[in-house]
């Protein structure tokens, strides 16, 4: 692909005395990406370099042509942190409101957003007595409310329902097929399956990177899960 | 800078504070009981001293309750991940902080009002000059506590320790600022650090107000807490960084 969303060169991050990432080189383009791995493999980390709100050690990460973070990127990434980043004592229509005078969207896009998440009879509750879910649906609401030309979701389905988390990939892919470039975290191997294109991650390393099907074949396994401990194994010896 | 963006970023703040109404109540309230508690400790012993302290203690109070909303506020905003957020998005520092600040400042015009209207109309204050300049002392001083508590917030990892820098920050001021002992007739060294802290000229802009009509010299310490005020937001916004670690 010639025009990648986001590419990263020689990415290096080191915290303290750990090294997050190391020496990464990857692209990422249209489609549903997922990037999955173990808790603490550096997925937030990535997350955050391309968001531009990460201090990295060395190498570059370039989105739409320019330096991750850059002014001109600020309104056309969607970027979801780990944490619930909503105002808690605000209700979820405050908070959206609040975010699109941020972004400079209208109240439609307020509208759409809640709709998106399934949060319609939630809009005029107090986020912080939302259940965990739902919190992190409000989350992950203040992200669509942009037009964002890349989404950048850091593990936005951990401890949903079932059915609202299959909702949620029929949005991203959705989103995806409209023209949005989406990169999911997960550390639950099962949603591997619903991305165009996986990125297996491990103490800071990619250890594969293609389609569900393509790995698993390399593997010769038929789940993500089982490719994933195969790789472990061959990288280890 | 955007002033959509800033005003946005105000009535998000002014909108957390109305929801939460036990702590408006306090922050208007308060200082109107505090006030009243200090006029009644002089009462019957020495009037004359409500004149000579009572002024501090209404430059005094802004400062101190606007340290303690903004350390706290802002080391919420970090810890929860929204300033990432906000930072991820066209958002500019100043937007925030500015915000900020504006959202503070009203509060603390309408705190100042209640405490004075108190101070004055019940508790027989005497103020020489305008009361509308008293006002805007205040407001001044709420912002040099916003810019001190900002400030603080980045060397804070949990609120407990925002709260700590309290007595670290502040009261080392507050002893020294006139309230206590006269600047004039503290030790010389003493004299000297009162010179150099803001919240003295905080209280000396009270203080020349009611006991003056002469407005010169207020605003000449209006102008010098302006400028600590100024300082701490542009330090403040210095750690406020788009890239942690």
């Amino acid at each position: 692909m010639v025009n990648n969303a986001v590419e990263v060169r020689d990415l290096h991050v080191v915290r303290g005395r750990h090294t997050v990432l190391e020496h990464l080189d990857l692209s990422i383009g249209g489609g549903v990406t997922g990037l999955l791995g173990p808790s603490g493999c550096g997925k937030s980390t990535l997350m955050r370099c391309l968001v531009g709100v990460q201090q990295v050690t060395g190498g570059t990460v370039t989105v739409f042509g320019e330096p991750a973070g850059s002014a001109p990127l600020r309104a056309r990434v969607g970027y979801v942190t780990q944490a619930v980043s909503v105002y808690n004592d605000l209700t979820l229509a405050e908070n959206l409101r609040f975010f699109a005078r941020v972004l400079g969207v209208g109240r439609e896009a307020v509208d759409r957003a809640v709709e998106a998440v399934d949060l319609v009879d939630f809009r005029d509750d107090v986020v912080g007595r939302l259940s965990g879910g739902q919190q992190s649906r409000a989350s992950l609401a203040v992200a669509l409310l942009g037009t964002p030309d890349l989404l950048v979701l850091d593990e936005p389905t951990v401890g949903l329902d079932p059915v609202l988390r299959e909702d949620l990939w029929q949005l991203f892919h959705r989103l995806a097929d409209s023209g949005v470039a989406v990169f999911v975290s997960s550390h639950v191997m099962d949603e591997a399956e619903r991305c165009d294109r996986l990125l297996l991650m491990r103490e800071g390393r990619i250890l594969a990177d293609g389609t569900p099907a393509e790995i698993k074949d390399r593997a010769g396994v038929d789940d993500v899960e089982a490719a994933f401990l195969a790789l472990v194994r061959k990288d280890a010896a | 800078m955007s002033l959509s963006i800033t005003m946005a970023v105000t009535r998000r703040v002014l909108t957390q504070l109305r929801r939460d109404r036990r702590t408006l109540a306090m922050l208007l309230v308060l200082p109107c009981l505090l006030i009243t508690l200090l006029w009644w400790i002089y009462d019957d012993a020495n009037p004359m001293l409500f004149d000579r302290i009572g002024p501090a203690l209404l430059a005094i109070f802004p400062v101190i309750v606007m340290f303690l909303v903004t350390s706290v506020t802002t080391l919420r905003e970090r810890s929860s991940g929204t300033l990432e957020r906000l930072l991820a998005m066209p958002m500019g520092k100043l937007d925030f902080l500015v915000g900020y600040a504006i959202a503070f400042g009203l509060v603390a015009a309408l705190q100042s009002v209640l405490a004075v209207a108190v101070a004055v109309g019940l508790l027989d204050l005497e103020v020489s000059g305008p009361l509308w300049l008293l006002t805007t002392v205040a407001v001044v001083d709420a912002v040099l506590g916003s810019a001190l508590g900002l400030f603080v917030s980045a060397f804070a990892q949990t609120e407990f320790q925002a709260v700590q820098f309290m007595p670290a920050l502040v009261i080392p001021q507050l002893l020294l600022c006139g309230l206590l002992v006269p600047r004039d007739q503290l030790p010389r060294a003493l004299e000297l650090v009162s010179d150099a802290l803001p919240l003295s000229y905080a209280v000396d802009a009270m203080q020349h107000l009611t006991s003056s009509s002469a407005t010169g010299p207020v605003w000449r310490d209006i102008a010098v807490v302006a400028a600590f005020a100024a300082a701490g937001l542009a330090i403040g916004a210095a750690t406020l960084r788009r890239r942690t670690p």
